[in-house]
């Protein structure tokens, strides 16, 4: 099995032109392809350096000083183009108003591969499989500006699907959505992973749903790598989180606080499912103990 | 349910709306009948999910967006009759966006900006601006161009600015997305210490976790209108309201849902005091 990571890097590092302060500064990671990870930093930490260095925006678009080694599926980002790349990297960004700019659905999911010259009976295949996708089957003739924000992101999300790409870098994506559109954009991003084998790659603020959704997190610190591992070996350490300026996962904070409230405890839960478990177990026993 | 229209109520209310409705061109009914008073002292969340009608609202109250129907009155009076500039020395609005509102060379300038347009005397502004920048957290920075600095720091000079009006009133509108969390606390204590100084506080939001943290009351929009207006506490018991207004309580509190057999209340808003009903329940037990 080819073991290429989809995205590699190794000792990079970035600063803008002109900038004296390094934005990456010696960061190495992986991530494996089929995988689903989480960079999650404070503002200024370097989540959407790594994003844009993953589809070549850095440096090709964003220029500056680039050293170490930065590869997409094996590949140099420096020496291939971002059009290049883009067939492979999908992106998709903060605020969906950024990137939709066309006046239905169906333009808007189609503009990446008609650029690429692909036939007009695979683009309209493309169309289908992507909207279907992202649970927007059917909206082809809307336009996007008439969409909620949740809508809005999840055809951002169809256009860059559309292009068939490998990964998929979301830059704080649930940024400008409601709760529910939150929810739906994290299940639709786990169905790609789970059932088409989508690598993702995302950067947040927020630990909440990266608890819940991702295989592998990443913790940054002004441009380094501060910790990686699993959810639950990462995201224990509410006051590591807290000190990095990422808000930690709520129900790893009730873990962090009944572990100091009993001594000899070792609660650990990132979902409400294993923390409702966990907890009816202890407390449950204990009441009955004590219940004459 | 709404309460019924009090007239008392309505009169001691700092902002009070009957039967408010707008209609965007175009045909978009973005508010349905809202009726709403929220009074002096106040620190309301208005939440609900995208189009909603919660920033359409802010804008029919101070005076941007005109009403369809309906009437709003401020301190008592219509506020129909009143020009923009006269409603902003009673409600502030700080944009979503901050860069909509910053074009000065100075962070001070910015912030005297809008006191020395509406006439305020020289001694007074410098009061007012120097004020301003102390709450917001700007004194280092008060030399330096606007959108020269980080989108917390705009977001920061585009408050003082409103700030330095001197409106009893202020509507905060998504105040914290785009910041961190070290951003997000460090904004969430300045607002609170304008509530302390007696101004009432309208935060809109959809983070329901920042919401359950800070305001003392919570109506819910959806669809043009208020569905729930109650404490935290029974706004995040109301699942089903919540759920068909595109909201989900925080995490915590789906929690205490599952655990209201073990003496936990429905009602709980934080880690913390969710452990703490936790030991009291079994301590009790024992």
């Amino acid at each position: 099995m080819d073991k290429t990571p989809a995205l590699l890097l190794k000792n990079v590092r970035f600063r803008h032109g002109g900038s004296t302060d390094w934005a990456l500064d010696d960061v190495s990671l992986e991530v494996h392809k089929g995988q689903f990870v989480s960079i999650l930093g404070s503002n200024g930490a370097g989540k959407s350096t790594i994003c844009m260095l993953a589809n070549g925006l850095v440096p090709h678009a964003v220029k500056g000083d680039l050293q170490g080694t930065a590869e997409t599926f094996g590949e140099d980002v420096a020496k291939k183009s971002v059009a290049e790349l883009s067939t492979r990297v999908g992106m998709v960004f903060q605020e969906p108003e950024s990137q939709l700019f066309c006046m239905s659905v169906e333009e808007e999911v189609a503009f990446g591969p008609e650029n690429l010259g692909i036939p007009r009976q695979e683009i309209r295949e493309r169309v289908e499989w992507s909207l279907g996708l992202v649970g927007m089957t059917g909206y082809n003739d809307r336009s996007p500006f008439s969409l909620s924000g949740g809508q809005k992101q999840r055809v951002a999300i169809a256009a860059a699907l559309s292009m068939r790409p490998e990964m998929l870098v979301l830059d704080e994506p649930a940024y400008a959505l409601d709760p529910l559109g939150r929810i739906e954009l994290y299940k639709v991003l786990r169905e790609l992973k789970d059932i088409h084998g989508m690598t993702v790659l995302l950067a947040e603020r927020d630990a909440e749903e990266a608890s819940l959704y991702s295989d592998q997190v990443i913790l940054l610190e002004s441009g380094r790598v501060a910790a990686r591992g699993t959810p639950r070996e990462v995201l224990r350490d509410t006051a590591l989180l807290a000190s990095l300026g990422i808000t930690p996962p709520q129900m790893c904070e009730v873990s962090t606080l009944l572990r100091s409230r009993i001594p000899g405890s070792s609660f650990l839960f990132t979902s409400v499912d294993e923390a409702e478990k966990a907890i009816s177990d202890e407390f449950s026993v204990g009441r009955r103990r004590g219940t004459p | 349910m709404i309460p019924a229209a009090d007239t008392a109520a309505a009169e001691n209310a700092v902002i009070s709306i009957r039967d408010l409705k707008f209609t965007y061109e175009g045909g978009i009914q973005a508010l349905t009948g809202v009726n709403l008073n929220i009074r002096r002292g106040e620190y309301v969340a208005i939440v609900g999910g995208n189009g909603s009608g919660k920033t359409t609202l802010a804008k029919n109250i101070i005076g941007l967006l005109k009403p369809s129907s309906g009437t709003i009155h401020i301190q008592g009076a219509p506020a129909s009759g009143q020009k923009i500039a006269s409603l902003a020395r009673v409600v502030g609005y700080a944009f979503q966006n901050p860069d909509h509102q910053l074009f000065c060379s100075s962070v001070s300038d910015e912030v005297r900006f809008g006191p020395l347009n509406l006439g305020c005397p020289e001694q007074e502004l410098d009061r007012r601006v120097q004020h301003a920048l102390e709450i917001m957290n700007l004194q280092e920075v008060k030399d330096k161009p606007p959108l020269s600095l980080t989108l917390s720091a705009r977001r920061r000079v585009s408050i003082a600015s409103v700030i330095a009006m001197d409106p009893q009133v202020l509507i905060f509108d998504e105040p914290t997305t785009g910041l961190d969390m070290r951003e997000s606390d460090g904004l969430m204590a300045s607002i609170g210490n304008l509530n302390v100084e007696g101004r009432t506080i309208i935060l809109i939001s959809h983070d329901m976790k920042l919401v359950a943290k800070y305001a003392r009351r919570v109506v819910v929009m959806s669809e043009g209108k208020v569905v729930l207006d109650a404490d935290p506490a029974g706004v995040f018991s109301d699942l089903d309201v919540l759920l068909r207004s595109k909201l989900v309580p925080p995490p915590v509190t789906r929690l205490a849902y599952r655990l209201s057999s073990l003496g936990v209340p429905r009602e709980v808003l934080s880690p913390e005091e969710l452990v703490f009903r936790l030991m009291q329940a079994r301590g009790g037990a024992r």
